[in-house]
């Protein structure tokens, strides 16, 4: 009886292992799930980084379908989504807000001459208090974030054209619609 | 006239902040000696993981992130936060990967005792195994024919010639 068995049992075991490694191999560790996901994106009011007399909050933003991306000028990845944002800023209305993270204001302000800035918006964290609220742990990060203020997706690392081809832009005009 | 009351409001006025600084630094220092909150802290900070340098605990790590989240245990500590209350924040914020250790719930549990139920399992397969092979090995012997019998006791007596 047991030695009937026990060839399938072997092959089971082998085929759940593998099942395991198919999956778990093409996992990137570095990507984190958000535990912010579907949760309401934190409330905060920080000043702009062009003027710091004006202040930006995020409540002003309820109604809306938008994209807060975290950027610094540090931040060597930051450079290489950067082309993408200046052409989609181009084309028309294209919801990007940036949060400068733990940056000096001069630093972030002269990143943007020099590249471009596709932002509607740049807000100055200096502290990275908000990014710890936002989970950030890698700039830079995207957020894109709902009518009601939820977050509905978070992106690591640079955005690449694919990844808004594939997962942002289609999330985004769902959420619209 | 006038320079001596210049002087000793100015002399008055350092000697404030003299004093201010003073009982700031003092009591920063009182807390940063109290070993409760010392141990705390390294306790703390041990239990979460640096998300940058994902096998190092924000205490092991030098990463600027690890530094902004040791300043946040620390003003919580000093905030009052408890333990419970502090693991927590990081985690609404970071998630459960944050946890070195993972919490004991119903998400994890078979993270705690998958390798309690492997060792059980195989256990009873060994002690199972290894029965039915004594049972088949008595048989087996057992079934020995008494000419083999024979013939390996005369084996055994004449043994030692090679």
């Amino acid at each position: 009886m047991s030695r009937r068995i026990l060839p399938f049992a072997v092959i089971l075991l082998v085929v759940i292992v593998l099942g395991f490694f198919y999956k778990g191999l093409q996992l990137d560790p570095k990507l984190l799930p958000s535990a912010l996901l579907d949760k309401p994106a934190p409330a905060f009011t920080l000043p702009d980084l062009h003027d710091s007399s004006q202040s930006f909050s995020s409540e002003s933003m309820k109604g809306k379908v938008w994209l807060l991306n975290v950027w610094a000028s540090w931040c060597a990845a930051c450079r290489s989504e950067h082309p993408l944002f200046m052409q989609l800023a181009r084309k028309g209305d294209f919801p990007l807000y940036g949060l400068n993270y733990k940056d000096k204001v001069f630093d972030g302000q002269q990143w943007l001459r020099e590249l471009g800035n596709p932002y509607k918006v740049s807000i100055s964290d200096l502290t990275g208090d908000v990014g710890i609220d936002f989970g950030v742990y890698g700039v830079p990060e995207t957020f894109l974030i709902d009518k009601d203020g939820i977050i509905r997706y978070k992106h690591v690392g640079p955005v690449s054209r694919k990844d808004w081809r594939e997962i942002i832009q289609p999330k985004m005009k769902s959420l619209e619609g | 006239m006038m320079k001596i009351k210049k002087f000793v409001t100015l002399f008055g006025f350092l000697f404030a902040a003299a004093l201010f600084s003073n009982s700031v630094f003092a009591s920063e220092a009182k807390l940063n000696q109290d070993p409760e909150i010392k141990e705390r802290f390294k306790h703390l900070a041990s239990e979460l993981r640096c998300l940058k340098c994902q096998n190092q605990t924000i205490w092991g790590s030098k990463a600027g992130l690890a530094d902004d989240l040791k300043k946040q245990i620390r003003t919580q500590i000093y905030a009052g936060k408890s333990d419970e209350e502090i693991v927590e924040y990081m985690v609404d914020r970071y998630g459960d990967f944050i946890r070195f250790k993972p919490a004991v719930d119903s998400k994890n549990i078979f993270l705690w005792l998958g390798p309690f139920v492997f060792l059980i399992v195989g256990g009873l397969l060994l002690v199972r195994y290894v029965r039915v092979r004594r049972k088949q090995t008595d048989e087996d012997n057992d079934s020995i024919s008494d000419k083999d019998r024979l013939r390996a006791q005369e084996i055994l007596k004449k043994g030692g010639d090679n």
